[in-house]
C-alpha cells in the first residue's frame, strides 16, 4: 500500500517537476566549431593537446622577438615578472624534486621551473596567455617551440630536441619537480578540517612579553601619507607618515588638520551646462524647453542677430525681469560670479548649444 | 453611489487653470502688500535683537554653530545633477590603492580596499579591490557569451539575455585574494590595514546558480567530477572547481549590490565561488568545463600553492580559512584623545560562518568577547564591536576568530610552525596593533 502511495505520488510530481524548470529550453546548442574556437585547455594528462610540433632552435628565434623583453634571453629577468629558468639541476631531474625548494638552500628565487610539476601547464599557459600584449597570436607550432626552448634552458631537453605531441608524454617523466607537489584536502574541501590548531584560551593566557616584529622606519610613508588615506573625521585621524611620530602624549598637540587628498577637478573651460545645472537655472529653463521660463535654445533664438546680445542677456542674467516671455517674472542671480554670469550669457548668445 | 451622495462626500474639484482675472489678481497684489509691509514693520526690531544677541554669544560657540554658512544660506545642488551619483568630496581619502614596488606591471597588479574607513559589512563597489592578470576590458554585454561543455549532454552557449531571463539568487559572500596578508608571513612590512588585509570585500552577489546551468546542459553526474571555469580576458584565467562545490553555492553572477559588475570585477559575468580564493572567482566568465581530472592551470599549480618547509608545495589549496582583524584603531592611524573607542572590525571563514570574535588589548594575555552584529552570514563577513577606554598607556590590539567548525584562528608562529616562512598564500593569521602613548597605532607581531 505504501509503495502505491509512493508511487501515485511519483506519477503526480514528475510532470510537476517539469513544470518548476520552465526555463530549461533558455541558451541554444553551441556548434562543433564553437567548441573548437574555445576549448583550448590542455589538462595533466595531455588531453586538448593539438597536434603539432616545433624545435628549440625555433623556439629561440620566437623567443627573441616575442618573449625576451619581458623575460630576458635566457627567462632568467627578474625585471618584469619573476624569472621563468634557474635553479633547477641535473639531479634535480634524475629525483623529481627540486633541492633548491628545500630547506637551508641558499638560492634566492622561485623560479617557474623550479614550482611547475606539470608540462602541460606550461604549454597550456603560453598558449592561452602569451605573448603577454597579444595573447594567443602564437601557433600550436610556436607555442611547441617556446616551449623546447625553456625546456632545453633548464636541461630537461637537448639543443637539438623536437618537442610534438608525439613525445611530451615522455618529457613530462623529465620534469625537474614533478614529484614536489602534495595534494592537501583539507584546503580543498569546504568541509575539511584546518592543520594548524589555537585554542581560545580567555585568561592568564601564554604570551611573550616582546614585540617579536615592528614596521621599519623606512617603511613609515613608503606607502605615503596616511593621513590622506584616512577619513577627517571620527574617533580617529591617519597619522602623517612624512614625519616623525610625535613624541608627546596624545591629546598634548593640536588636533589635526583636515586633509582631504579629494581628485581635482578637471583643468580647462567651463561646462556650462554643468554650471546651469549648479546654480538651478535648469530648474526653470529646459535646453530645448519650456519649464517655467523659455528654452536656453529659445531664448538664443528670439535674440538671435541682436546687437551686443551678451550684455544684454548678462543684464538680464543678473538683475532678473519679466515680461517677455509671459507674466512669470525671472528673479535676479547675485549669487552668480560675473565670470559664470558671462559665461553662461556667451554660451546663450553663441545659441546655446 | 447615487449623484446626490457623490455631490455631498467631497468632490475635489480641480483649480482651473488662470482662473484670476486681471482684477482679482489686481486686488490680491494690494491686499499682499498691505500684509507684508505690517509684517516687515513688525519684524524689524526682532532681527535687531537677534543680531546683538549673536554678538554677544561669538565668544561662547563655535563658529560651525554661530556662523550661518553658505550651505543654509544658499540655494543647494538640484536632483540628479550626477546621474550616477558620487561620495561626498570629503570623503576623497578613501581610495582604492596599490602597494609600491608590490608589482611590476599595472595589468598584472592588485588595488587594495580601504577597509580603516568602510563601515558594516557591504563594500562599496566603487571600493572592491581589483587583481587583474593581463588588464581589465569593460566588455560589450550583447556581444558576452558563456559555453558550457564538457561532459554534458548537451553543450550550450548563453546570452547575457538568456542568463538574465533564469531564476537568479542574490547572496552576501567575501572574496579574499590567497595572497591577502602575504607580505607579512615574514616580518611586518606594511603601515596600515588597507595594505595588510585589503585584498578583501564583501558584496551582495546577483546571478543564476552555477547547479542550475550544469543541470540544464545535463552534465555527467557518474563521471563530470570537476569544472574548469575559464574567462575571456587575455589571461583566460583558469581555474578548477570540484563538482560539489560548483553544485553546492557558486553564483553565476551579472551584479553586485545592486548593480552590474563593474569592470574592474568582471563586468559582464563573473564567477562567485563562496569561501574560496578570489583568483576562482574567474572574471568576464566565457566558458565551463565539466571534466573528470583537475587541470593543473597555471594559477592552481605554479602560482596559489602553498610553500611547505620539506620543500613540497601544496596544490589547489582554495579555501579562506577563518581570519580576523580590527579595522578602528588600526594600523598608522591616531587615536584623538584618551578615553572610550568602539573597537571595531571584521571576521569571515570561507567554511561557514562566524560563531564567536574575542578581542584583546594587552597582546594576547586576556580576551573578552566581542557583539556580533547582524547579519551574522555564512562565508560573508561580519562585523564585530568591543567597548575599551583607553587609559593613555601603550596597548596591544587584537582580535581572534571562530568559526562554525570549532576552528580558532591561529597565531602567526602557530602558523609557521606547520607552514613554514616561505609561503605567500593564506596568511589567515591573529594581527597584532599597537597603540603608542602619542596615540599612534603601528603594526606589530606579538606571539
Amino acid at each position: 500500500m505504501r509503495t502505491l502511495i509512493l508511487l501515485a505520488a511519483a506519477f503526480v510530481t514528475a510532470p510537476a517537476f517539469a513544470q518548476t524548470q520552465p526555463w530549461h529550453e533558455i541558451g541554444r546548442d553551441a556548434t562543433k566549431a564553437e567548441v573548437k574556437a574555445w576549448d583550448i585547455d590542455v589538462r595533466p594528462d595531455f588531453k586538448g593537446l593539438p597536434k603539432g610540433s616545433g624545435t628549440v632552435s625555433r623556439g629561440e628565434t620566437v623567443w627573441e622577438a616575442q618573449c625576451a623583453s619581458c623575460h630576458g634571453s635566457f627567462g632568467e629577468s627578474n625585471e618584469v615578472f619573476t624569472p621563468i629558468v634557474g635553479g633547477t639541476t641535473k639531479a634535480d631531474i634524475e629525483r623529481g624534486r627540486v633541492k633548491n625548494l628545500e630547506p637551508g638552500s641558499t638560492f634566492p628565487q622561485k623560479t617557474t621551473m623550479m614550482k611547475v610539476a606539470t608540462l602541460s601547464t606550461l604549454w597550456d599557459y603560453i598558449n592561452r596567455a602569451m605573448p603577454w600584449n597579444a595573447p594567443k597570436s602564437l601557433t600550436a607550432d610556436e607555442v611547441y617551440s617556446v616551449t623546447a626552448y625553456i625546456l632545453s634552458l633548464a636541461d630537461v631537453v637537448p639543443a637539438d630536441f623536437t618537442l610534438s605531441d608525439q613525445n611530451i608524454a615522455e618529457v613530462q617523466k623529465r620534469m625537474p619537480n614533478r614529484n614536489g607537489m602534495v595534494f592537501h584536502e583539507p584546503l580543498w574541501k569546504v568541509d575539511g578540517k584546518g592543520d594548524v590548531k589555537n585554542v581560545a584560551c580567555m585568561k592568564d593566557c601564554p604570551v611573550e612579553s616582546t614585540i617579536r616584529s615592528s614596521l621599519p622606519d623606512f617603511a613609515r610613508d613608503a606607502h605615503g601619507n596616511i593621513q590622506e588615506q584616512n577619513r577627517v573625521i571620527g574617533p580617529v585621524r591617519g597619522a602623517d607618515t612624512t614625519k616623525p611620530p610625535p613624541t608627546a602624549p596624545v591629546g598634548s598637540a593640536p588636533p589635526p588638520t583636515v586633509v582631504v587628498a579629494a581628485a581635482k577637478p578637471a583643468a580647462g573651460a567651463p561646462d556650462t551646462k554643468a554650471l546651469l545645472a549648479a546654480n538651478s537655472c535648469t530648474a526653470c529653463h529646459g535646453m530645448t524647453n519650456k519649464i517655467v521660463g523659455p528654452g536656453f535654445n529659445e531664448i538664443a533664438a528670439k535674440h538671435k542677430g541682436k546687437a551686443d546680445l551678451e550684455a544684454y542677456l548678462l543684464g538680464r542674467i543678473r538683475e532678473g525681469g519679466s515680461g517677455v516671455y509671459g507674466a512669470v517674472p525671472m528673479p535676479p542671480q547675485p549669487q552668480l560670479s560675473d565670470a559664470d554670469a558671462r559665461s553662461i550669457a556667451r554660451w546663450i548668445a553663441s545659441g546655446a548649444k | 453611489m447615487s449623484k446626490d451622495l457623490s455631490d455631498v462626500i467631497g468632490r475635489v474639484l480641480p483649480a482651473p487653470e488662470n482662473h484670476l482675472n486681471t482684477d482679482k489678481l489686481e486686488q490680491a497684489r494690494k491686499a499682499r502688500r498691505s500684509f507684508m509691509g505690517k509684517a516687515l514693520a513688525m519684524g524689524a526690531g526682532a532681527v535687531t535683537g537677534a543680531t546683538a544677541s549673536t554678538r554677544a554669544l561669538a565668544a561662547e560657540g563655535e563658529d560651525a554653530i554661530l556662523k550661518l554658512p553658505a550651505h543654509t544660506t544658499g540655494l543647494g545642488q538640484p536632483v540628479a545633477t550626477l546621474g550616477y551619483g558620487a561620495p561626498s568630496k570629503w570623503e576623497g581619502n578613501l581610495q582604492r590603492r596599490q602597494s609600491p614596488g608590490l608589482t611590476r606591471v599595472p595589468q598584472a597588479s592588485v588595488s587594495f580596499a580601504p577597509l580603516q574607513g568602510l563601515f558594516g559589512i557591504i563594500t562599496p563597489n566603487g571600493l572592491h579591490f581589483e587583481r587583474h592578470h593581463q588588464g581589465w576590458w569593460d566588455i560589450d554585454p550583447s556581444q558576452h557569451r558563456l559555453m558550457v561543455n564538457g561532459l554534458v549532454k548537451r553543450e550550450r552557449v548563453f546570452t547575457m539575455d538568456d542568463l538574465m531571463r533564469l531564476p537568479s539568487v542574490s547572496r552576501i559572500h567575501f572574496i579574499e585574494c590567497g595572497a591577502n596578508s602575504a607580505p607579512e608571513w615574514g616580518n611586518v612590512a606594511l603601515p596600515s590595514v588597507q595594505y595588510t588585509h585589503g585584498m578583501l570585500s564583501c558584496c551582495e552577489y546577483t546571478g543564476v546558480l552555477l547547479s542550475t546551468l550544469l543541470e540544464m546542459c545535463g552534465y555527467d553526474k557518474k563521471n563530470g567530477k570537476y569544472v574548469l571555469a575559464e574567462g575571456a580576458d587575455g589571461s583566460s584565467m583558469t581555474r578548477t572547481i570540484d563538482i560539489e562545490r560548483a553544485m553546492d553555492d557558486c553564483i553565476v553572477a551579472w551584479a553586485m549590490n545592486g548593480e552590474m559588475l563593474r569592470p574592474e570585477n568582471g563586468y559582464p559575468l563573473r564567477l562567485v565561488v563562496p569561501g574560496v580564493q578570489g583568483v576562482s572567482w574567474v572574471k568576464y566568465l566565457r566558458r565551463l568545463e565539466v571534466g573528470d581530472q583537475k587541470w593543473a592551470t597555471k594559477d592552481e599549480s605554479v602560482h596559489y600553492i602553498d610553500h611547505m618547509p620539506d620543500g613540497t608545495h601544496r596544490q589547489y589549496t582554495g579555501i579562506q580559512e577563518c581570519k580576523s582583524v580590527i579595522t578602528t584603531p588600526s594600523g598608522s592611524q591616531t587615536l584623538l584623545d584618551k578615553g572610550y573607542y568602539n573597537v571595531t572590525g571584521l571576521a569571515w571563514s570561507g567554511r561557514g560562518a562566524i560563531k564567536r570574535v574575542d578581542v584583546s588589548v594587552d597582546g594576547g594575555r586576556s580576551w573578552r568577547t566581542a557583539r556580533l552584529e547582524g547579519p551574522v552570514l555564512p562565508k560573508a563577513l561580519t562585523r564585530f564591536n568591543i567597548d575599551w577606554v583607553w587609559d593613555g598607556k601603550p596597548a596591544v590590539l587584537q582580535s581572534r576568530a571562530i568559526d562554525s567548525t570549532g576552528y580558532v584562528q591561529p597565531k602567526i608562529n602557530q602558523l609557521r610552525a606547520v607552514r613554514g616562512t616561505r609561503s605567500i598564500y593564506h596568511q589567515n593569521a591573529i594581527q597584532s596593533w599597537r597603540v603608542a602613548e602619542n596615540g599612534e597605532v603601528s603594526n606589530v607581531q606579538v606571539y
